[in-house]
């Protein structure tokens, strides 16, 4: 049930694609994305889709993994692609009924609107499965660093992000629990209209909020028992390293990057 | 100076409605811990033991009176850090004290907070893992873990951070036998190797057995404080508190009434039955 | 005819993944009406699968539970009605307590069952009031009152269904003696005025030695034993090799029977262990 939902799944391994710095993963996503951005031709799309590949490839993170990680979003992606491809206006219609067309920029826009979704959240997924999510917010409260010069507590906001992080297991099995315990009450989940069925949720809500602010109340607790006094004078047991391929791999990126702009700039 | 911890006339209240009179959950506690020793607390649910433990690295401070952590007065803001570093806190819920999912983060929590160096970061951590037996769990995540194993895994968390005692506030009760075994031989084994001062707050009797000192709060109160032995003789006043007696002197109690000679202080199931044994020797060298 | 009979049940989880498990194996038992049966086993015994089988909650994987000779997914949409049946009451109930007051939060249940005015009135009442729940309590805020008390409110959550079968799962977890004490009174009282069927899952072999007509054994999804407590405790020995514990006062006898003292191997409260060693006395100094 609830327990089989996977968020940020990470798989470890040891493979290249683990070993690089959760800053230049992060780097290498914002520098895809940019990419996906960018490509305008099937050439370009071509270039991306072989790169992801290799990616995968390196990462021994399987395909199928991947792909299903693409199912809760299967939705947006049919109804992005369906859209693109009857709305899209144009002087030829390839095939028309009603108000639904088919245009030749229609196929090209829906298949490359389809592509672009799913390569940018299959790139996506390919770092939080092969990173843990300790070093991606470690990676992210190091790459923002600069921004606690603007008094932006970026401390603070990692710190929630990985706590909320930590908690999402313990809470999902709270849900679980407190689902069992009022269906054995009777409550019904199943049927009714939407209304009745928000309100059903209630007996679940009430209890999973009292409990997470007993938790957060308890967590502070332990917290500063355990001498925590905010991000100053903090040290760490991993400190975030670049290595050579950590330049080789950013220096991959922006070649990536800088090949599909001049794509581009040459018309394709 | 041998006291870990020194509480003189120790009283407290919980904040309460302006204009309404306080409720003191701590009622004027004078207490001494010696250093290396192990002290269990015990009391039912209300009597104050869990506020006294609150006290002990100033999660809470005391509304009238003074706490010392190796003569550190725990109301000197100055010296808060170096109080908690002192004593570390283990609580009830394992779930709600865990930081980090990933076991080695979480037990590089303190020694971050207290900005030791990474190498040493490393070896802190690897040894507190080493101390409470766990070890082989370095990259595990806490949350498939079973209660006794995370509740060893905050005890981790508290032992890296080199403290000088080791408070566990009800830290067996939400565990199974096997979970509340494995917490309590972790304890004793930190007593008795490495020296730490073990504060166990609970109200389970039978973790009192070993220990070198066990305290009775009631109302607010420690009304009894001796040696296993001497305090669960007391068969009447435990009673009388709301708390049960080990089996071992519940039915050494029972005998004597019914006229037997046998001694009341045999705690352990070995002491008690070579008691009543020793009762059956003596009718047969009678006889 | 037995109230609850179960039928080859196999539970396993994650099938088709590598994670695959069975957490119940091919386990058949009966209950009778009016008993009282104790269900002891490690955590991840299978005892909370189990229960969550016999009021429907989990849907076995193969095998049959009958309530009253009905196969209770004989009709799938009527399940709800086999929970009102088979009233179960989760670990630390308190959690789940979500309304207002405690007595429309008792009334949670019964309301479900369709009950309305003065029928679900006195179910909430009586419910109430065989927990130990003052009527000046109903009009309180459950989150107003002690642990304990938001236990037996929760208790009466699912009491006030009027259940013919109720399953307890460890429902004096994390309470102190005394409150241990207390609610176990109230529930072995219900069970003799009622007359209801309740299984009792416990960690604690003295509390099931001390409450249950029989006891059943789980472990490693598989029942173990299945007996009259002294037909179980007569085993103490393969109890212990399991991992499991066995009451104190058993554990005493055997130190005895080690000993060289004939004395019974099934005592298991120190009533008995004292008449056992009086008995024996008599006999020995009469020699």
């Amino acid at each position: 049930m609830l327990k089989d939902i996977t968020l940020g799944q990470y798989f470890p391994g040891n493979t290249a694609a683990h070993k690089l710095d959760p800053r230049t993963k992060i780097l290498l996503v914002v520098l895809y994305i940019a990419a996906l951005f960018t490509a305008k031709s099937i050439l370009a799309y071509g270039l991306l889709a072989v790169t992801l590949a290799v990616c995968v490839r390196v990462s021994k993170v399987g395909l199928k993994a991947l792909v299903r990680g693409l199912k809760p979003v299967l939705f947006i992606i049919v109804f992005t692609g369906v859209l693109n491809l009857f709305f899209t206006p144009g002087e030829e219609y390839l095939w028309a009924w009603g108000p639904f067309h088919m245009t030749e920029a229609g196929l090209r826009n829906a298949v490359f609107m389809v592509l672009r979704i799913m390569l940018l959240i299959m790139g996506t997924f390919l770092m939080t499965y092969t990173t843990s999510p300790i070093s991606l917010t470690d990676g992210l409260e190091r790459l923002l660093n600069g921004l606690k010069r603007f008094r932006v507590p970026i401390h603070e906001l990692v710190m929630i992000m990985s706590i909320a992080l930590r908690f999402i297991p313990t809470l999902i099995e709270e849900t679980d629990k407190i689902m069992s315990a009022q269906k054995a009450r009777g409550a019904d989940f199943e049927s009714g209209n939407i209304v009745q069925r928000a309100k059903a949720m209630i007996p679940i809500l009430v209890p999973l909020f009292i409990s997470a602010f007993r938790r957060a109340d308890e967590l502070a607790t332990a917290m500063e028992c355990r001498c925590y006094h905010g991000g100053e004078g903090r040290t760490k047991l991993h400190v975030l390293h670049y290595a050579r391929r950590d330049y080789i791999a950013l220096f991959f990126g922006c070649l990536i990057l800088a090949s599909v702009m001049v794509l581009r700039f040459m018309g394709f | 100076m041998s006291e870990m911890i020194q509480t003189e006339n120790l009283r407290f209240s919980y904040p309460v409605e302006e204009g309404a009179a306080p409720v003191y959950a701590l009622q004027g506690v004078d207490l001494a811990i010696k250093k290396g020793s192990f002290v269990v607390v015990l009391g039912h649910n209300g009597s104050g033991k869990s506020t006294l433990a609150k006290t002990f690295n100033a999660v809470l401070l005391p509304t009238e009176g003074v706490v010392y952590v190796e003569g550190l007065d725990t109301r000197d803001e100055n010296q808060l850090l170096s109080i908690r570093q002192r004593v570390g806190m283990v609580f009830q819920n394992p779930d709600n004290q865990i930081v980090a999912n990933v076991v080695e983060e979480d037990v590089a929590f303190a020694p971050e907070n207290l900005g030791v160096p990474t190498e040493e970061i490393r070896q802190r951590v690897d040894n507190a893992l080493k101390a409470v037996g766990m070890e082989e769990f370095v990259t595990h995540a806490p949350h498939l873990l079973s209660g006794g194993q995370k509740q060893r895994i905050a005890i981790a968390g508290v032992v890296a951070m080199e403290p000088e005692c080791i408070v566990l506030d009800e830290a067996t009760a939400m565990l199974d036998p096997i979970g509340r075994r494995e917490v309590l031989s972790t304890v004793h084994r930190l007593n008795q190797e490495k020296g730490v001062t073990v504060v166990l707050i609970t109200h389970h009797m039978n973790e009192a057995e070993d220990a070198d000192r066990v305290i009775v709060m009631s109302d607010g109160r420690a009304v009894m404080d001796g040696t296993p032995k001497e305090v669960f003789t007391q068969v009447a006043s435990l009673r009388s508190m709301g708390l049960t007696v080990p089996d071992t002197i519940d039915l050494l109690d029972r005998l004597q009434k019914d006229g037997v000679e046998v001694p009341l202080d045999a705690l352990s199931v070995e002491e008690c039955a070579d008691a009543i044994a020793g009762a059956f020797d003596k009718i047969s060298q009678e006889g | 005819m037995p109230i609850l009979q179960v039928k080859n049940l196999t539970h396993t989880y994650g099938v088709g993944t590598p994670f695959q498990r069975s957490a119940v194996e091919d386990v058949s038992f009966e209950v009778h009406t009016g008993e009282f049966l104790g269900i002891i086993g490690h955590t991840g015994s299978g005892k909370s699968t189990l229960i969550q089988h016999l009021n429907g909650l989990l849907k076995p994987t193969s095998g049959q539970i009958l309530l009253n000779g009905q196969d209770i997914w004989a009709e799938p949409k009527k399940i709800r009605r086999v929970r009102f049946q088979v009233g179960l009451v989760f670990q630390y109930p308190e959690y789940q307590l979500f309304e207002e007051t405690v007595y429309k939060d008792i009334s949670f249940g019964p309301a479900n069952m369709g009950k309305t005015g003065s029928d679900l009135d006195r179910c909430v009442r009586e419910a109430a009031r065989l927990v130990g729940i003052q009527d000046d309590q109903l009009d309180k805020s459950p989150f107003e009152l002690s642990g304990g008390q938001k236990r037996r409110v929760a208790l009466a959550g699912v009491l006030a269904m009027e259940p013919q079968v109720l399953i307890l799962d460890e429902p004096t977890a994390g309470l102190d003696p005394a409150g241990r004490e207390n609610l176990m009174a109230n529930i072995r009282d219900y069970h003799r005025n009622k007359g209801t069927t309740i299984l009792l899952v416990s960690h604690s072999m003295d509390e099931i030695a001390q409450n249950v007509d029989r006891i059943m054994v789980l472990k490693s999804a598989h029942v173990l034993m299945d007996g009259t407590p002294p037909e179980i405790f007569a085993r103490a020995e393969e109890l212990l090799s399991a991992g499991l514990d066995v009451p104190q006062v058993t554990r005493i006898a055997m130190a005895l029977r080690a000993r060289g003292l004939a004395i019974n191997p099934a005592v298991y409260t120190a009533e008995a262990l004292e008449r056992e060693i009086l008995t024996l006395r008599k006999g020995g100094a009469s020699c």
